[in-house]
This record gives C-alpha cells, structure tokens and sequence, in this order.
C-alpha cells in the first residue's frame, strides 16, 4: 500500500464520489465536459453546478457530446471529456465513441450507471455499458468499489492519451457517486501502470535500416498519415524537415490532412479511393516508400494484391498491432511518430552514404507527368454551382482573409471533395471522421473546435443529408453563442451513394434522393442562427463572404449540380493505376468485378 | 492463397492478464470481433498475490494472422504478456478429460481394460458407469474417446489445452 493511499485510508472521507470524479478531472486538466444529464448522473451533474473550474457545455444528444469532444481534442491535443447517463444516454454515446477509436482519438467518457445492487436486474436505464462498449473503445472500466474510483479517473486519462490514443469509458454506479469516497492524487508519470506500456522511443537498428533503405531508394514516397498528428505539431514540423532533407515526396491520408503543408513544393496531395493521379501513381511506382502513422487503411490500398507492388516498406506506427496486419513490410518501427522522425533526421545526417540524387530528380520528372494530368481540375460554367468549385472558393476566401482556420466535415462526396480542394497548411486544422464515415460527426465537431478556439474560424463542410443527422446542435450553437459556419453543398441526394449506384448499380438510385428536404435557410432562423443562401454561381461569393463576416451560428445552403461525380476515383476493387479520372479525362477505367462490388 | 494455405498453422499462445472482471470478455470478444478462430481456451488464477491469471488459447490461421492476434492480445490494457509458446520451443501441452461410459457385462471389462492402456483412473463407479479421468494431449483424448464410443460412452468434458515451455525459461511478469 502506498503512502498516499494510507494516508487517505486514515481520514476521515469528506467528498462524495461525485465530488472525487471532478477533483480527478480537475486534477487532469480537464477544463470542458460536453455532457446531457439523466437520472444516474444527477450527483455529478450535482457536484458541477457546485464548482466553476470546469464548465459543462450541453448538448442535444449524446452522440453529440462525443463527436463534440472529438473536435475539441483533435483541434488541442488533448483529451476530450463526455458525461453522459446510464441506458439510453450511453448507448446513443456509442457511435462516437468507436469514431474515436477508429481515427484514435484521445477521450474519456464518464457514464452513469444504475446503483450497484440493482446492477444484472434489467433496473430503468439499466444497460451492460462495459459489455456494449468494450470493442467500441481502447479501454473501458466498471467502478464498483469506492476505493477505486479516483484511481480509475487517473488511469482512464492516461490509457487515452498515451500510446495510440483513443476513447475510455469508465461506467459509474449512482452509488458510487453518492457514497464518500477517498481522493488519490495521480500517480507520477514515472511509474509504470501494472500491465500497459505502450513504446514510443523506437528501436534504433530498425530506424538505421530503415535510413540505409532510403538513402538507396530510386523512386521513394513519404506515406504520412494521423499518427504525425497525433504525436503533436513538433512531429509535422519535423516530418517537412525530413522531406526537405530527403527531397521525398509527400503524400498524406485523409487523417494526415494537415500533417505536410499542402503548398509544399513536395506535396502531391492526398492518396487512396478518390486521391490525386500523382499521389497513387506514385504510390503504385516507387521503389522504398516510408508510412509513417498511417495503417494502410482499404481506402488508401485498394486492391492489396496489386498495391505497390516493387516496393520496399517501412512502417512506423505507435500500435504494432497496426503493422504488418494488411500489407507485410520489409522494416517495422514501433514507435511515437515525432521520436521516430526525429530519430531519421539524426541517423540521415551521419550517415555518409549520398543518397540518389540523379534518380531522384528523374523521379520528380516523372512526377510533374502526371501532376500535369491536373486531375483535379473541373469546369466552371454557367450559373450552376459545381461543388468542387464552392470549396476551391471557400477556401480561397477564407485563405484571403487570414483568419485562423479549422474545417470540419461529414462524410460522403462533400468530404473528398472539402479534402480535395481544401489546402491545410498546418496540423490540427483538419476534422474528419476517417475510419468509420459518420454522417452527422462535422456539425457537433465545429462546435467542439469552437469551444477550444473561440476566435477562429470552425466551417463545417456538409452534405445536405449529412447535416440532418446531427441538426438538432444549432440549439447547442445558440445557447452558447459559438459562430459556426455550415456551409452545406446541397445536390439534393446522398451524393456518394448516387454515385456508386450511378457506377456500380446502372444507375439505379434506390433511396438516394433526399425527399422533403427542409428549407435550411428558415431552418437556421428558427435556431436564432442566420441562414444564407446561394443557387447560382453570381451569388457564391457574397455568400461566403457574407457567412465569414456574420458573427453567429450561419447555414449557407449552397445548391450545387446534382449529378457531379467525386474524381479520381479508384473503383472497389481495383489497383492505384486503375483510377478512373473526370469526364474528358483520360484514365485506366477499370471496369468493376463482381469482387470487387462486394467490397464498400 | 496457396500461398496462405501453405502458412496456416496452428499456435499455443499463453497470456498473462490482470485476475480482474471482464478481462476473458475483453479476450474472447476480440477474438469473435476480428473473425479470429479459437480451438480452446482455458483460463485460471496463477498467482493470487499478484493478481495474475494465466490464458491459454489454441487458435489457427495463417502466419500474418497469427501475428495479429499476439499484437492484439498485446494491446489489451489488462494483458501483461503474450507468449507464443509454438514458436518459443519445445513445450508441453497437457489437457484434463472426465469421460462418462455407461454400459454393462463385458463393455464395463474392456472399458477398464482400455482405461488402464490410456492410464485413464477411475474417479467415480456404480453398477452401470464409470467416470474416468485422464490427461494428455488432445490427440490421446481423442483417441481415448473414440475407441469407448461403441463401448457406452455417455459424456465428455474437457479443460482443452493448458500449456508450458520446457526447460528452465518461464513467462513471468
């Protein structure tokens, strides 16, 4: 027994449970809990009206408080916090929590839980939150004794942040938090938790092999990904170091967005299913390629069987369960994405070894080939608005302005195209629900950015369906005057889904159309926020300008062409050199197989 | 896929966890969750005063699958060590049985009479059953069994593997 513990052992308790689980979140730096009360969470809902040190945001549904949170920590580098009720509170909590642990995302989600004498008997908004949370989460804890409980707060803040970061749930009996309990400090970082030790200074040898493979490389390709952005700014800094120092080409990820400024002479955009040309083709020809933080997702893949297949890999990642799981490679490095770069730097630079300057530069030849495809490019013409062109303007103007930017997203055509179109020139600035695509994730996000910076710029690229899903959050924008911006690109239908069934199903849109669709400009009226709208390409402009300058919660209901399809795209199923481009654009058009319709 | 085919193989892997609620949830759903397959589990305390249980999982699949499953195993926050005991050297692998057979006249002769080839004991007897106990590998089991079948077996139950590596080397925290 450690000397604290005796020490809290022999006085006399004088906090509630509820009062020890908001010290132990103080104590943690948590200064915002995004959260909706509910019977079994009525103590600490108690216990915070009773303080000001850690201010509570309400949302209007739980999923909310999640993604909410997921914006705040992505946007800070640090963990986000949730409190949610016991039954239906936990389980609408659910999709964000497993959002967070699909893109690795720091957060602790405190849940409350019938008293633990009616734990098992089916008791009101009684469900078995460990048992449903469990694969949802990195780590989840039930808290039945008292004694534990600041322990588990500590430990659950530790378990999130550390290693691959992701989401936490510790489940709270309504007794526990109403009966005394004892306050324990957190233990120093020095000591070592009993069985989770994550790695995060890497193995030398490999990084030295993974340096001598790079120095030999002909035709290499930088394959950043999240983990640059999870390990801190200090880790994109060094990553452009390291590109400048090699002179590698740099594509990033969706989560890597950000990670490698995108007006770097070495980037060659986003890679995967509706990466650049450049990006894939790269991808598909080098000869040593560096993932450093990234899992070599089915997104960014394809086909594996045909994915890079002359090369030579290595892959650094914090989680070795990450490694070798899709894709085997020739030098794995476990380890923190910063260290490890930094570790290449210092290796780089000892080694005497030139590096191959001439097939380099041959290299970049090829390269600026296929960058002139221009893949990218679209055709602006007449009064209909072409999305991509709404972004590319969208960004332009919010750039002219220089205002501190962050855009957050909700999935589907709307996100590849806000990746696509939407520079970042910094980490932290980009949200995005990457792994598990939830639609409704953008507009509770932005409100967890803004909260985190209230003087920037939060956008919320949206889909006109997307944003229904999570609608109900203009209230949160009011109630606490957080000016975020909805720029909707309505095109009337499921975008993505149109257009795989436009590709893939002969066109037959089975409940693709959105129906019925809301007026979005009275929509934003009737939650006291301000709604703009633009139909024509004459009117984009005044509209985002209008939006930048408006200091509330803004919809701009943009209405774009309806059947514009999101290119490049590398059909299900098919190799990086098998993209199919943009009309008027040469392409390898793979045909679909009927293997690979099976794939989503 | 031949290539698959060709490095499916078959693995003892023994795992260290916290003795605390929840942890074989934790193991088995991973297992469920990721389409991994399990041949047998067994799990017990081993150290009381550290508050350590031992897992032992029979589990098959090709080599890259394998791997995964011990990182896996590896990143579960509870779960001290994971050891793949097919890979770490010669190891003993041992399974306990109680075998119900009920019959009479000269089924019950040839019974005890297998029973004594097997060194199966008898742990428990009335006029019509036996209840034997034995231990071995899977494979002595199985044969075990299958040769009581037309003699009258009625029941079976197994621990499945429990596994150790030989010599002085341990899997200790």
């Amino acid at each position: 027994m450690s000397a604290t513990s005796q020490h809290a052992a022999t006085q006399p308790l004088t906090m509630s449970g509820a009062e020890v689980v908001l010290r132990a979140l103080k104590e943690q730096g948590v200064e915002v809990i995004f959260g909706y009360p509910g019977g079994a969470v009525l103590p600490i809902y108690d216990a915070i009206f009773q303080q000001n040190a850690i201010r509570h945001i309400l949302v209007r549904h739980e999923q909310a408080a999640v993604h909410a949170a997921e914006g705040y920590a992505r946007s800070t580098g640090k963990v986000g916090c949730v409190l949610v009720t016991s039954g239906p509170g936990a389980t609408n909590a659910v999709t964000g929590l497993l959002d967070a642990l699909m893109d690795s995302i720091p957060l602790v989600c405190l849940t409350g839980q019938v008293p633990t004498h009616l734990i098992g008997n089916d008791a009101f908004q009684e469900a078995d939150t460990t048992g449903i949370t469990r694969p949802a989460t990195k780590h989840n804890y039930l808290v039945k004794r008292s004694a534990d409980l600041a322990r588990v707060v500590h430990e659950a803040f530790h378990v999130a942040r550390s290693g691959r970061p992701g989401p936490v749930v510790i489940d709270l009996p309504k007794d526990i938090l109403i009966n005394k309990a004892p306050y324990t400090e957190a233990p120093p970082a020095a000591q070592p938790h009993r069985s989770y030790r994550p790695v995060t200074s890497p193995d030398m040898a490999q990084v030295r092999k993974a340096v001598a493979m790079m120095k030999q490389a002909k035709r290499p390709v930088i394959y950043a990904g999240g983990g640059v952005i999870n390990s801190g700014p200090e880790a994109a800094r060094l990553l452009s170091d390291f590109a400048h120092l090699t002179g590698f080409p740099v594509t990033n990820t969706l989560m890597g967005l950000g990670a490698f400024p995108s007006q770097d002479p070495q980037f060659i955009g986003m890679l995967g299913m509706h990466g650049t040309y450049e990006a894939n083709l790269v991808m598909h020809g080098c000869d040593v390629m560096l993932n450093m933080g990234a899992r070599f997702d089915d997104r960014v893949t394809g086909n594996l069987a045909f994915f890079s297949p002359g090369s030579k890999k290595i892959h650094a990642d914090i989680d070795p369960s990450s490694i070798n799981k899709n894709v085997k490679v020739e030098v794995p490095i476990v380890g923190d994405a910063g260290q490890i770069l930094a570790a290449m730097i210092q290796v780089w630079k000892e080694d005497s070894q030139p590096p191959m300057r001439e097939a380099l530069a041959e290299w970049w030849r090829q390269i600026d080939l296929w960058r002139g495809k221009n893949c990218l490019q679209y055709v602006q013409q007449g009064k209909i608005i072409k999305p991509q062109h709404a972004v590319k303007r969208l960004y332009e103007i919010t750039r002219e302005s220089g205002r501190e930017t962050f855009i957050t997203t909700e999935v589907g055509q709307h996100q590849m195209w806000a990746a696509q179109y939407f520079g970042f020139e910094k980490p932290n600035r980009w949200m995005t629900s990457g792994g598990l695509g939830t639609m409704g994730y953008g507009l509770p996000a932005a409100m967890g950015v803004q909260i985190a910076h209230p003087d920037a710029l939060v956008i919320d690229i949206a889909g006109e369906a997307s944003i229904l899903m999570n609608i109900q959050e203009m209230a949160t924008l009011c109630q606490y005057r957080l000016p975020v911006k909805v720029f909707i690109l309505n095109n009337e239908y499921m975008g993505m889904v149109r257009q795989w069934q436009e590709l893939l199903h002969g066109g037959r849109y089975s409940e693709s159309y959105s129906e019925a669709l809301p007026d979005f400009v009275k929509l934003a009226e009737s939650f006291h926020g301000v709604g703009l709208r633009a139909t024509e390409e004459s009117q984009l402009d005044d509209v985002i300008r209008e939006m930048l300058a408006t200091d509330r919660p803004v919809i701009a209901d943009i209405a774009v062409a309806k059947d514009e399809n999101c290119f490049p795209m590398i059909p299900s199923g098919a190799a990086h050199n098998e993209m199919i481009l943009g009309p008027g654009q040469e392409g390898g058009v793979a045909g679909v197989t009927d293997e690979g319709k099976v794939l989503v | 896929m031949s290539d698959n085919l060709e490095n499916f193989r078959s693995a003892t892997i023994a795992v260290l966890v916290e003795n605390e609620a929840g942890v074989l949830a934790r193991v088995i759903g991973l297992f469920s969750g990721r389409g991994y397959n399990i041949e047998s589990l067994t799990v017990a305390p081993v150290d009381e005063d550290r508050r350590l249980s031992r897992i032992t999982v029979v589990t098959s699949g090709t080599g890259m699958v394998i791997e995964q499953i011990k990182a896996q195993l590896d990143r579960l926050v509870p779960v001290h060590k994971v050891s793949d005991l097919s890979l770490a050297g010669p190891h003993l692998v041992r399974e306990l049985a109680l075998i119900k057979v009920v019959g009479s006249g000269e089924h019950r002769v040839e019974a005890l009479r297998l029973a004594d080839a097997f060194r199966a004991r008898v742990v428990d007897a009335t006029t019509e059953s036996f209840v034997f106990e034995m231990t071995g590998n899977a494979d002595k089991i199985d044969a075990f069994c299958n040769l009581m079948r037309p003699i009258g077996l009625k029941e079976v139950s197994r621990t499945g593997a429990v596994a150790i590596v030989r010599g002085s080397s341990a899997l200790t925290v």
